[in-house]
């Protein structure tokens, strides 16, 4: 018996590269005296060589470990994703880390190890692989929201994050035995191959639902998205950038792969379901969104809105559906990880500088950083030329073709709602006179980075085929 | 010379790209660029406009790419006789809106006159595209820099102002997205059909949605294109917008910007859904005569000059959307060549207001009269423009009235005279409070001392208005010359919409690869 085929090897390729790396780190990091610079670069290292793997195979189109872990395309696509996400977030994190005197190798490995979780979730070809990439993904999440072990909120933080995300798990795994209990399978491929007369079982379809639950939570979905601000307030703001921009894209691509199963019985149950989880993320994220005044915050509530937007694509479910979502994926992990990115150059110890009046005047004293905020809030908007309009059209043309009409007019009246919020960011950058005068420095690797963000944007928006020619093969 | 289209479209970008690596210290620098950038837009423009054939009633100079394949989406631009010279007057206005920003704007020049730029570039979007994804990428991002220039270089309530103008815009061009999309998703339910926002394409199925919902993708459209125009009561946005935008701001907003909303319901609503439009007729040309008769009356009590103007747009727009519903020949043409009046005069009244408020710094006609004694060469341009813009013979606004309300008092459409009827009412009401203002303003005894010191125009004052007033009269005089490129287009449009409704000609449902 062969326990390895080449393609098992293949397939895993990008895991190994990151596993391998995080190790040498993690290793370099307890030999090696202030080791963090050595470990950052190992780390950089590691995810690079991972993107190298995850490209290579890109053309294939095959699972591994029998049927556990999906080689190629689709799983190629997102883990490049994950892992540029990653590499940013490092960018961003590093200097952010040296100014709070809080610069350890660990956070590195920890991103790694998150990173490995996420390349398993957009990888899932089993509703086991699923879970072992969320629970690797996430258990490195509640140790990074609270990184800042001195700080009364980022433990509270973690401690939410964790108590609310075991509890979610919960639900995935008490679903995910309920579906191999009436399927006797909890491989992906098989479910509806091979037993289609399970729907009519209503523990199966109650399986599906406990799913949904945990997957709800973890992409941030009215009702389970309680979490999200408290969480996404505390933690560190690198770490935040991380979480909302990996952890919510690998969310979605295992969430867009697992429902793909049930969504093609085309049940009317299950799409109302979830074109009511996704209307009521909207509707709730947006109208929070108005009335708060940190950063922080209002991206969390716009990271819930966002959620809901995505899901339109599940409930729609066609390939121009989830074309959008994958799109929608890349251009807010880019819009995010910029957005968050300015905001960790801003903020000052103890979490100042969080507010918009914080933000007055910007526009005059860093022309630059302010003008690339305002893109990244029009982005969000949906505001044409940025890549966030064209993921939204994808979206709200999958909702009308899929008879969610009501939904895509849903939609746009809650991006009404928000553009008030996001445009007063601008509003107090460019049309208000600075209150505070102290210089701003920016740090070279962040600002670049977030120049990379805003670079992205305008490339996807303006050549969004760059990205949908990748795509004809996946869906 | 293939791609002209393209060239006009983006060269204002070279400007900006220019500017990149100017330092914002060398101000004159940044303005010439500018003023160049443009002025070699209008030249581009000029060769299109010449190169024009205005016998053909097809799209002209066509350029097409494929964008996004999946969905059928291409970059198609084109030109025909509606949108030719809503071109020219673009690129004619924006040089004359930076050279009257000159000594006015000092603060951040250089993202001034980016944002002035990148505003051409959306507004020539808008009239070029033939896709509807295209165009609609365009109407949305125009909104940015205008956001920018009322909201940095506005009055003092500029951040509302912005802000309204901002989400009030939004507000209708969403629901005309989902009405996009849904166009383009019936377009994928024909036979041998597949998802499109080729706008040739929708033209040949679009009139055969079923009415019950032609009638709701009539009304998104016509929505967001009623809050652009502004027609009543849809023009709150505007009076704010226009009295804190900095003069350029509201030369541009009321020049080309208010033009958009009457060039989408001729260009997208009339032919796609010519049974809803018929459906709604009776009702947007009482919203038009209501914005009419209204926006003269509230003209008539304002204070603020600018406001003033700024209410006497929506009066005189109200006269286009009525030429536009009346769908008869007349009216129609009437309805393009009262665009470019209306861009030409409340162009030049608003520069002309920016001149004496950048001299006293109030617009409240009150703090004047008897400016004709001390500054006789502004009060005589001014007088001028009053004239074009109250409709007196021989001069633009005339011709666009008359032959609005020619073709609305026998239109079959309307079926009714009331309408043209209470409409030149509006004529009248616009002597009355455009030649009250005159005479408050300009003559009678200099009640206040101040004015009495005030400058008369500069050279470069009268060199930005010479222009204007040249096609001014030329209209008014020999107004063939502007009638004839839009003479075939609008023949060939108002013969579709009676046969529409005569029934004559049922949509093939026919896409054509």
């Amino acid at each position: 018996m062969e326990f390895f085929s080449p393609t098992d090897l293949l397939g895993s390729s990008p895991i190994l590269a990151l596993g391998i790396f995080s190790l040498i780190a993690l290793m370099a990091n307890a030999l090696l005296k202030n080791s963090a610079r050595v470990v950052f670069f190992i780390s950089v290292a590691g995810i690079l060589a991972a993107i190298g793997c995850a490209v290579s195979i890109f053309p294939m189109n095959a699972t591994a470990f029998s049927d556990m872990l999906l080689v190629g395309g689709y799983a190629s696509f997102f883990s490049v994703l994950f892992l540029v996400i990653a590499l940013f977030s490092m960018f961003i994190a590093k200097p952010y880390l040296e100014r709070e005197q809080f610069h350890y190798g660990e956070y590195y490995v920890l991103i790694m190890l998150a990173t490995i979780g996420m390349v398993m979730l957009g990888s899932s070809a089993d509703l086991i692989t699923a879970f072992l990439g969320i629970e690797m993904m996430s258990v490195s999440f509640y140790v990074l929201a609270g990184y800042f072990r001195g700080k009364l909120s980022s433990n509270e933080s973690a401690l939410k994050y964790f108590l609310l995300g075991a509890f979610a798990t919960g639900f995935l795994l008490y679903g995910i035995a309920l579906i191999y209990g009436t399927t006797g399978t909890t491989n992906l491929l098989r479910i509806v191959t091979m037993y289609p007369q399970a729907f009519n079982d209503p523990l199966h379809i109650i399986g599906w639902g406990l799913i949904l639950i945990g997957f709800g939570f973890k992409v941030a979905a009215v009702p389970f998205h309680m979490w999200v601000p408290d969480v996404y307030e505390g933690a560190p703001t690198p770490v935040t950038a991380f979480m909302s921009t990996g952890g919510k894209a690998a969310a979605f691509s295992v969430f867009v792969i697992t429902f793909s199963v049930p969504m093609s019985m085309r049940d009317e149950r299950l799409i109302m379901i979830l074109a009511v989880l996704s209307a009521a993320s909207m509707l709730l994220g947006n109208w929070f969104g108005l009335s708060q005044t940190n950063l922080k915050r209002m991206l969390a509530y716009s990271s819930i809105a966002h959620a809901g937007y995505m899901i339109i694509g599940i409930a729609s479910a066609s390939s121009i559906g989830q074309q959008g979502i994958a799109f929608y994926l890349v251009s807010y992990a880019l819009t995010n990880l910029g957005a968050f990115g300015i905001i960790t150059m801003l903020e000052k110890e103890n979490g100042g500088n969080l507010n918009y009046e914080d933000y007055a005047g910007l526009g005059k004293r860093k022309p630059g950083l302010a003008a690339l905020l305002a893109m990244f809030m029009f982005s969000l908007t949906g505001i044409p030329p940025f890549a966030g309009f064209i993921g939204k059209y994808y979206l709200f043309a999958s909702a009308v073709q899929s008879h969610l009409t009501w939904l895509a007019i849903l939609g746009v009246i809650t991006s009404l709602f928000s553009t008030y919020y996001y445009l007063r960011i601008i509003v107090y950058m460019y049309f208000r006179e600075a209150t505070n005068h102290e210089e701003i420095i920016l740090p070279k690797l962040t600002f670049v980075t977030v120049i990379l963000c805003g670079a992205g944007i305008v490339l996807f928006g303006i050549f969004p085929s760059l990205i949908f020619d990748l795509m004809k093969s996946i869906f | 010379m293939n791609n002209i289209l393209t060239y006009t479209l983006f060269s204002p970008l070279v400007g900006i790209f220019l500017l990149l690596f100017i330092n914002k210290e060398k101000q004159s620098l940044i303005k010439y660029i500018g003023i160049a950038a443009s002025l070699a837009t209008f030249a581009l423009s000029l060769f299109v406009y010449f190169g024009f054939d205005a016998a053909n009633t097809q799209l002209q100079f066509v350029e097409k790419y494929p964008w996004i394949a999946a969905l059928d989406i291409s970059y198609f631009v084109g030109v025909d006789g509606l949108s030719i010279l809503l071109i020219v007057l673009t690129t004619f206005l924006t040089p004359i809106a930076l050279i009257a920003s000159w000594e006015s704007i000092t603060d951040r020049l250089k993202e001034y006159v980016s944002f002035m730029l990148l505003l051409e570039v959306g507004m020539l979007g808008v009239f070029l595209s033939a896709d509807l994804f295209l165009f609609y990428v365009f109407w949305e991002a125009m909104l940015i820099p205008m956001y920018f220039i009322i909201g940095i270089w506005g009055g003092k309530d500029r951040i509302y102002a912005a802000v309204k103008f901002f989400i009030y815009t939004m507000a209708g061009s969403l629901l005309m997205l989902i009405a996009i999309l849904w166009l383009g998703y019936y377009a994928s339910t024909l036979p041998d059909g597949y998802f499109t926002t080729n706008l040739l394409k929708l033209y040949a199925i679009a009139p055969g949605i079923p009415m019950g919902i032609q009638v709701w993708m009539f009304l998104a459209f016509a929505l967001s294109f009623a809050i652009k125009v502004p027609l009543f009561p849809l023009h709150t946005w505007l009076p704010d917008a226009h009295v804190q935008a900095p003069t350029a701001g509201s030369v541009i907003l009321a020049g080309v910007l208010l033009k958009m909303g009457t060039y989408g319901l001729i260009r997208f609503c009339l032919p796609l859904f010519p049974q809803a439009s018929f459906q709604f007729t009776p009702l947007l040309a009482t919203l038009s005569v209501i914005g009419i008769v209204y926006g003269a009356l509230v003209a008539m009590v304002q204070t603020d000059v600018k406001k003033l103007v700024a209410y006497s747009s929506v009066s005189h727009l109200g006269f286009v959307v009525l030429g536009i519903f009346s769908m008869t020949e007349e009216g129609m043409q009437g309805a393009v060549i009262q665009m470019i009046n209306h861009g030409l005069s409340t162009g030049a009244l608003f520069l002309l207001v920016g001149m004496i408020y950048d001299r006293r710094h109030t617009r409240e006609i009150a703090q004047f009269g008897g400016l004709a004694k001390v500054m006789p060469v502004f009060s005589t341009i001014f007088m001028i423009v009053t004239f074009s813009s109250i409709g007196l013979p021989g001069l633009n606004g005339f011709v666009g009235e008359f032959l609005i309300l020619l073709g609305s008092f026998n239109s079959m459409f309307l079926g009714s005279f009331w309408y043209a009827a209470i409409a030149a009412t509006g004529v009248i009401f616009s002597a009355v409070y455009m030649l009250w203002m005159c005479q408050r303003v300009f003559f009678g005894k200099i009640t206040h001392e101040e004015n009495r010191s005030l400058l008369d125009l500069t050279k470069r004052e009268i060199a930005l208005i010479i222009p204007v007033l040249f096609f001014i009269v030329w209209i008014g005089v020999y107004p063939s010359t502007f009638l004839k490129p839009s003479a075939a287009f609008t023949k060939q449009a108002v013969t579709q919409l009676q046969n529409a409704k005569s029934g004559n000609i049922v949509p093939t449902g026919a896409m054509g690869k």
